[in-house]
Order: C-alpha cells, then sequence, then structure tokens
C-alpha cells in the first residue's frame, strides 16, 4: 500500500472550505435522489421525443388527393375509404371515423394538448399569484371582497366551470396561425377557460405565505428605502414564494391536460381540425367496443403524460420544500 | 356551539349569493335559450319575441336576476308587446321556494332535479362506502408495512390512479368486463342504464348495473384516500401514547385499532365531509359514460339546450351542499375531537 502523502490525496478527499451550497443546488441534489421523479422525468423525456420527433416516422400516401404527404397534413389526409380501421403496418395505431392516421395525431395533437397544459398553467399561476398577491399586501377590503370571490368560486365544482366557462366564450375567437401551424380560436379559449378556473388554490397558498412575508425585516426595510407597491410585490415577496409557485404550476399543466381532455370529452372542447389527446376521444366511446383504438392511444398517452407529471411535482415540492423530510 | 352554527350560517348566506351572482352572470351569455327551441320546425321572428317577453328573456340581467331570486307576482309584466304593463308576473323566485320552469320541458326545475337525485345519490352513497372501506384498508396496511413491497406497490398504483382520466379507467372496465368477457363467454357485466329492459326492474339487475360505474368512481378517489390515510396512521404511530399502549403490553392488534385507528380517522373525516359534494359533480364524465340517468347527466343535456333556470338549479343546489357539509364537517369534528372547541 502506498503511504499516504498529502500529495497522493485527490483533492477531493482533503476538506477545503467549499463555497456554500445554493438553494437551488441543494434542490437539485434532493430532486435527484427522489426516485420516483427520476422515473417521472424518464417519462416525459420519452414522451417529448414522442411529439417532436415522432413526426418524422408519420408519412404515407393520401389516396383523395393522391399524393405522398408526410407530418401535419398527413393527420389531416382523411380517406373515408380506410375510415375505422384497425391498427395495421400502414397505421399503426389505426384509423379514425373520418379515416385519418391516429398516430399521426397524436403526435400532433399531443403538441396541442402539451401547449395547452403549459399555458393554461401560466395563466393559472399569474392569476393565483396576483390574487393571492394583492389580497395579502393590500389587505382590508381589498383582502375580504378578493377571498370572498375565490371562495365563492371553490365552491362550485370545476367540472362545471369549465363546461359553462367553455359554453360562455366557445367560438368567439377566429383562426390564427402559430408556429406556421393554424389553430382554431377554441385553443386559445379552452386555455383562458382552464387557467380562469384553476387559479384559487395558488391564490390562497400564495397569499398565506405574503401575509407572513409581509411583516418581515427585509421587507420594512425596502418599504422604508422608498420602494413602490409593485416593487415590493413583485420582487420582494413574489420571489419568496416560488417554491409553492413551481409545484404548482408543475401540478397546474397535468391537471390542465385532464381539464382539456374532460371537456373536449363531453363535446365542448377544441373544435376543428386541429387534433387535441382531448377532441379525438370526442364521441369515441360510441365505439368502445367495435374501435378500441380510437380512445386507447390517446387515453393511454393523457394517461402517462399526467402520471409523468405528477411524479415530478411530487419530486419538485420535497426537493423545493426544506422542511420536507419525505422520501429522503 | 349554537352561536358558533349561526355565525358559520350567518357567513355563508353572503357566499352564496355571491356565488349565484356569479353563476348567474355566466348564464345570461351562455347562448339565445331561444334559438334552441322549437325543435325541427324554427319558430317564426314574432314568436321568438313572443317567448323571449313571457319568459322575461328581454329584461337586463339585474332585473333578470332580481326576478329569479324574489319572483315578479307583484309588478305588472307586458306580455302582449303593446308596452302597457297588463299581467302579473306568476314568478314567486329562489328565496320562496320557487326555482322556476325549465325551458325545455316547461316543468318546475326542482321536481326534474328531484326525480335524478335519488339515482345520482345511490350511486353517490355506494361509492363514498367502497372508498371509506378500501382506502382505510389499504392506508392501514401500508401504514403497518412503511417501505414493504405491498407498500411501493399500492404508493405507484396509488399514483397511476390519481393520474387516471376518470373516462379513460371507465372505458377500460368496459372494454375488459363487458365488451370481453362476453366475447370469451364469461359472465359479463351491463355496461348502460340503471336496468334492462328484458329483465325489469330487479334489485340483482341494478346491483349489476352499478359495478362499473362505482368502481370507476372509487378508484380514483381510493388513489388519493389511502395515500392520506397511510401518512396520518403513520404520524400516530409515532406519538408517544402509542409507545405507552405498546409498553403497558397491549396486543399489538388492539393498539392499532383501538388507539391508532381512531385518532389517524380524525382529518380523514374532514376529508371526507369536504370531497362527498364534490363527488356529484365528479359524477358528471361517469353519467355520461354509463347512460346512468343521474344529475349529472340532466346537466349536461340541460348545458346544451342552454336551460338556464335548470343550470342555476342544479348548481345552486351542489353549491348549497358544498356550504352546509362544510359546517356539518366542522360540527362533527368538534364532537369526535373533544379538543378542538368551535368559537
Amino acid at each position: 500500500m502506498a503511504a499516504i502523502t498529502p500529495e497522493t490525496l485527490s483533492t477531493d478527499v482533503i476538506a477545503k472550505p467549499s463555497a456554500p451550497l445554493s438553494p437551488l443546488v441543494l434542490g437539485i441534489r434532493r430532486f435527484r435522489r427522489h426516485r420516483m421523479a427520476m422515473i417521472g422525468l424518464g417519462l416525459l423525456i420519452l414522451l417529448m421525443l414522442y411529439i417532436s420527433f415522432g413526426g418524422l416516422f408519420a408519412r404515407g400516401y393520401c389516396t383523395p388527393i393522391d399524393k405522398n404527404l408526410s407530418g401535419e397534413p398527413w393527420s389531416d389526409c382523411n380517406d373515408l375509404s380506410l375510415k375505422l380501421k384497425p391498427p395495421s403496418a400502414s397505421h399503426i395505431f389505426g384509423t379514425d371515423v373520418v379515416g385519418r392516421d391516429i398516430f399521426a395525431r397524436t403526435i400532433y395533437g399531443g403538441q396541442i394538448s402539451l401547449m395547452i397544459g403549459v399555458s393554461a398553467a401560466i395563466v393559472e399561476v399569474v392569476l393565483g399569484a396576483l390574487v393571492g398577491a394583492l389580497a395579502a399586501y393590500y389587505g382590508g377590503w381589498v383582502d375580504s371582497i378578493l377571498m370572498r370571490f375565490t371562495e365563492a368560486m371553490l365552491t362550485i365544482p370545476n367540472l362545471f366551470l369549465l363546461i359553462i366557462g367553455a359554453r360562455f366564450f366557445g367560438g368567439g375567437l377566429p383562426d390564427f396561425k402559430l408556429f406556421g401551424r393554424e389553430l382554431t380560436g377554441s385553443v386559445v379559449v379552452i386555455i383562458l377557460i382552464i387557467g380562469a378556473t384553476s387559479w384559487m388554490y395558488l391564490a390562497r397558498i400564495v397569499r398565506a405565505n405574503v401575509l407572513s412575508l409581509r411583516e418581515r425585516d427585509y421587507v420594512s426595510a425596502a418599504r422604508a428605502l422608498g420602494a413602490s407597491d409593485s416593487r415590493l410585490i413583485l420582487t420582494h415577496l413574489l420571489p419568496n414564494t416560488t417554491a409553492p409557485l413551481i409545484v404548482s404550476a408543475t401540478l397546474g399543466v397535468a391537471n390542465a391536460i385532464l381539464a382539456e381532455a374532460y371537456v373536449s370529452f363531453l363535446g365542448l372542447g377544441v373544435q376543428g381540425s386541429t387534433a387535441t389527446w382531448g377532441n379525438m376521444l370526442d364521441g369515441a366511446y360510441r365505439y368502445l367496443d367495435t374501435a378500441p383504438w380510437l380512445w386507447f392511444f390517446p387515453g393511454t398517452l393523457i394517461l402517462l403524460t399526467v402520471l409523468g407529471i405528477n411524479f415530478v411535482g411530487d419530486g419538485l415540492r420535497d426537493a423545493l420544500d426544506p422542511y420536507s423530510t419525505r422520501h429522503l | 356551539m349554537t352561536n358558533y352554527i349561526l355565525r358559520r350560517l350567518a357567513q355563508a348566506i353572503p357566499q352564496l349569493f355571491i356565488i349565484s351572482i356569479i353563476l348567474f352572470v355566466l348564464m345570461q351569455a351562455f347562448g339565445d335559450p331561444i334559438a334552441t327551441l322549437g325543435g325541427r320546425v324554427p319558430p317564426r321572428p314574432e314568436d321568438k319575441e313572443r317567448l323571449r317577453r313571457q319568459l322575461g328573456l328581454d329584461q337586463p340581467v339585474y332585473k333578470q336576476y332580481f326576478t329569479w331570486l324574489v319572483g315578479n307576482d307583484w309588478q305588472k309584466i307586458d306580455m302582449d308587446g303593446d308596452g302597457v304593463p297588463e299581467t302579473y308576473g306568476k314568478r314567486h323566485g329562489v328565496l320562496r321556494g320557487d326555482w322556476g320552469n325549465s325551458l325545455v320541458t316547461r316543468q318546475p326545475v326542482l321536481r326534474m332535479i328531484g326525480e335524478r337525485l335519488p339515482n345520482t345519490l345511490l350511486l353517490m352513497v355506494t361509492a363514498e362506502i367502497v372508498i371509506i372501506i378500501v382506502s382505510l384498508a389499504l392506508g392501514l396496511y401500508s401504514a403497518l408495512r412503511p417501505y414493504s413491497t405491498f407498500d411501493n406497490l399500492v404508493t405507484g398504483l396509488s399514483f397511476v390512479g390519481y393520474s387516471m382520466p376518470v373516462f379513460w379507467l371507465a372505458l377500460m372496465l368496459m372494454y375488459i368486463f363487458a365488451v370481453n368477457f362476453r366475447r370469451w363467454g364469461l359472465p359479463y357485466l351491463p355496461t348502460v342504464g340503471m336496468y334492462d329492459p328484458q329483465v325489469g326492474k330487479t334489485p340483482w339487475e341494478l346491483i349489476k348495473h352499478m359495478v362499473l360505474p362505482v368502481t370507476t368512481l372509487a378508484v380514483i378517489s381510493i388513489a388519493g384516500y389511502s395515500r392520506f390515510v397511510r401518512s396520518s396512521v403513520l404520524e400516530v404511530l409515532s406519538q408517544d401514547y402509542i409507545r405507552t399502549a405498546r409498553a403497558k403490553g397491549l396486543r399489538a392488534m388492539f393498539v392499532v385499532l383501538r388507539h391508532a385507528l381512531p385518532n389517524a380517522a380524525l382529518p380523514f373525516i374532514t376529508l371526507i365531509g369536504l370531497d362527498i359534494p364534490f363527488l356529484l359533480a365528479g359524477a358528471v364524465v361517469t353519467e355520461r359514460i354509463f347512460a346512468w340517468p343521474g344529475t349529472g347527466r340532466l346537466f349536461i343535456d340541460h348545458t346544451e339546450r342552454a336551460d338556464f333556470p335548470m343550470l342555476m338549479g342544479i348548481l345552486m343546489l351542489i353549491s348549497i351542499a358544498v356550504v352546509v357539509f362544510q359546517l356539518i364537517t366542522d360540527v362533527v369534528y368538534s364532537f369526535v375531537d373533544p379538543r378542538i372547541r368551535l368559537e
């Protein structure tokens, strides 16, 4: 055995004063030790690969317009002679009621579903943070009005609000283009409705957090230095509630994807030829026994996505909450 | 206690008013209920005009809300459109027990809801019993063997259950237990409705028709609840009085069932009490898939027709149920947990 001298010791064995670990590094470490979160992350990465590169494999010969198509036009090619065909080599997930390739539609629908999920979660977080922070910061009658409103919204079951909202705003917006893709206005409607019906819990969490932060010395100091209300809220109070915001936003994406699926399942979701995982399921239950591939593939993709996001959200909750010691 | 209940009720009333205003405003711009009336023959424009006047839909929103709330039987309304009010209104308003008539069937809203409510409650109560028993059993068993294979399996499955879209679960259950069991020649379960018209309204038929919807409703709640029971049992098991009970030499089973479970069940009561009214809402999709003639399906069917008195009726009754259950939960909690004092 070689003699141990200071020179042979590798540098990281010697205890040297290292830089203090930032909360971010600690958080990432805790997250990486969370087994389920890592499984969820892996699942999500696979799904992202599926919806981003799966399109490369979606191609075929579209008989009605007599052309070889690939990418999104292929997902919209409806060949009525091929309707409700079971999975086969040319259509690995089968075809839908108007003869479109389900495999291609799950890919492009997945992109829209995820976009709806993420955008709705952003709307939710902005609304929730705004209502919660304003209520807690100003207190008094602002607080009571906002919180009574929040309570009232919480009392009405979410799905009913979604259904009414979808009817209320449905079809009111024109089609638009995004990243070169034609999208129906109902995509925006669905995003706004899901965001507008899901911010209530977040508002309560933010309010409770800001209430406890408001009286801290650093806030008084900032106020004494002449910081404006908006500066206090945006740079001193809200950044200190980042952890619950991130966790809620993550879980919000999962809930928004589910909400889109429910609303679409009831026939009130995204309209037109734009595919989403939700509206691929619209009416599919009528083909329960004759064409199970209609609902099985989009439904399973929703399940896997929501599962992955929930795993990651659970991991983030444990990683970002310094008081939580679960799963460690 | 009486004071507390009275004060809570006094707080609940303005809350219900706010809810009714939010809902009523949403309803008004919901679409024109007249446009969907009339079936195949579209009504003539002058008929539409007359109908709108008779139903009070030509009034501004705040007046319509007021009529909905307290009625209009003391004021004269212009029915024939000549600009002179001549007929007394017939509405008594929700506050006087008149929830209006459905625009589609012209029947009283309350009676129509009353016909459907027992069906929904039958589904809900059965599902709730299954949920409570199964999640207590699963949660308790997991907590007694934390991080065992069984516990990890239940944790994993509960995440799957929690992430599962209701309709996906319902369709899978139908596909396996109705479609495929029939194909394989096994005894299979029916998928739609409450009774088979060829067999008639026998209790056995009803039970067979309830299996799949109840399972669908129960699985998703059990997934969340069993985790909740597990963590509260684990917390209670680490308490000093459990150690004391064990040190006294009590049998392990007795400690768990008599000392740990009642304490761990306390937060569970709150959870269930607050969730019960929301189960009513969760049934919308389930009732739609299984063609169960309950209030959820009533709601969906009348949404398509923009039948706002009916929708207001269903939504307000559910909101009242939520508020009432919140109060009942608090009161029950103070009875079962003497440490809680309601002031």
